[in-house]
């Protein structure tokens, strides 16, 4: 999976927990929360979308790692270019 | 024959508009079933049946506005073959035969924008259609013009939000009283549940701390009651109010029914499908009726500190803030350790301060001993 079609993971599943946000301004290096107005519920709901979308195995340990657009798509591109013994 | 009236959602509701009815003269109807959709000052809210029967007759059309109360359909009981009604809190009802579900904002929405119905595979509970998929559709389409609707409704909610909270702070003499909860044990305890946990079973704090409240009602019924005739009468279930914050704006409070009989699981999922359909616009008019104490939380906004307005009927209100680690005093030595303000407010001509406190206390023992809640 390229790295274009993990970024389009990500905003996808940003868009279901926050569809009036335009995601086309989102600043790359700015946590999701503080853009997006996210709470708890909406950042597990996020996570379930990336789980659904691209299998890959996300312990909550490692939530700071995606808290923000760039870290998020070099964290699951690691995640995924690193094999089957770290996807779910 | 059972009457099916226009649902009081508040004593600040006065009167609601008939949307549509989701079923027809002849149609079998079982209690929990939804029956009709009603446009309120809280919104759109779907109303449930009390009763198990035949719809036999239809007195108010779609778009008709009605004062509370006002008899809006007939229904032929049909005692003998009736299923067994859920009892209050025992989970939503089944899905009703409906080969499509949308929430009412969403039909409103497709309407406003043009969007096929048939055309989109719902995301909501149940498989319902939300705001959401029908905005992800037409996206592109949509230009940032008013939507005088949602505006309107946006307007309304604030107007009801507003009278509501006028009314508690003209009648209600509050106090305030705020705890700091050490959660050390509740957050060691939720990171090594959610470590084992598939991601779509993983818990959030909230149920934890719902959960707290819920039990330390138990010892406290005083709290758990509504103020009707000039007198405190204490409610027979537990229903926390949950206090939604909807992303168009405003707020809505839908009820977790009997939530101290609910383990922490159940409670999260319950969470999650209330607070999803809060935010798509398909609640019921029970959920929205019965809250017993409302609990509201700011601490993912940054908040320290919540010293909220009690909802009328209730008596009481809980907050919680912010979880942070802050310097924490343990066995002599300062130690890093997350904690969180707890507050309550509450009604004085029901309980004293003393009461208060002591309730306080009781979440805090709870949240003390996680694994036992």
């Amino acid at each position: 999976m390229s790295r274009e079609e993990i970024r389009a993971a990500v905003l996808h599943a940003l868009g279901e927990v926050a569809p009036e946000a335009d995601l086309a301004a989102l600043r790359p290096d700015v946590p999701f929360r503080e853009q997006l107005d996210l709470d708890s519920m909406d950042v597990l709901n996020f996570i379930i979308g990336l789980d659904q979308a691209l299998k890959v195995a996300i312990p909550e340990s490692d939530y700071p790692r995606i808290a923000t657009l760039s870290s998020c798509v070099a964290y699951l591109e690691a995640k995924v270019s690193a094999g089957s013994s770290f996807v779910r | 024959m059972s009457e099916f009236r226009m649902p009081s959602l508040g004593a600040d509701m006065a009167a609601g508009t008939l949307l549509e009815w989701l079923k027809q003269p002849g149609d079998r109807v079982a209690r929990g079933d939804l029956i009709a959709e009603v446009d309120t000052d809280k919104g759109v809210i779907q109303v449930e049946a009390f009763t198990t029967g035949t719809l036999e007759r239809i007195l108010v059309e779609p778009g008709q506005k009605v004062p509370v109360g006002t008899v809006m359909a007939l229904i032929r009981d049909d005692a003998v073959t009736a299923p067994a009604a859920a009892p209050p809190g025992a989970g939503p009802p089944a899905a009703g035969p409906l080969p499509q579900r949308v929430s009412p904002l969403a039909r409103r929405r497709a309407q406003e924008l043009g969007v096929d119905l048939a055309s989109i595979q719902g995301t909501g509970a149940e498989g319902a259609v939300t705001v959401a998929d029908v905005e992800r559709l037409a996206r592109g389409a949509i230009m940032p013009t008013a939507t005088p609707a949602v505006d309107d409704s946006a307007a309304r909610m604030r107007g009801a939000i507003g009278a509501a909270m006028a009314r508690s702070k003209r009648e209600i003499p509050h106090y305030y009283l705020s705890n700091t909860i050490d959660l050390g044990p509740a957050m060691a305890w939720l990171a090594e549940q959610n470590q084992s946990r598939p991601v779509a079973d993983r818990l959030v704090a909230a149920a934890l701390l719902l959960k707290s409240v819920a039990l330390a009602l138990r010892d406290f019924p005083e709290l758990n009651a509504w103020w009707v005739n000039d007198r405190a009468v204490r409610q027979p279930s537990i229903n926390l109010g949950v206090a939604v914050s909807l992303r168009q704006g405003g707020l809505i409070v839908p009820a977790l029914e009997a939530a101290d009989q609910a383990s922490v699981d159940e409670l999260m999922r319950r969470l999650t499908d209330l607070v999803a359909r809060a935010k798509g616009g398909a609640l019921r008019a029970s959920e929205l009726a019965s809250g017993t104490l409302t609990v509201t939380s700011l601490g993912d906004r940054g908040v320290d500190i919540v010293l909220g307005v009690i909802y009328p009927p209730q008596v009481a209100l809980v907050g919680f803030g912010r979880i942070a680690e802050r310097p924490w005093v343990v066995q002599g030595a300062v130690l890093p350790r997350p904690v969180v303000s707890v507050s309550l407010s509450a009604d004085h001509r029901v309980t004293d301060g003393h009461r208060g406190a002591l309730f306080l206390d009781r979440i805090d023992q709870l949240l003390r001993e996680p694994g036992a809640l």
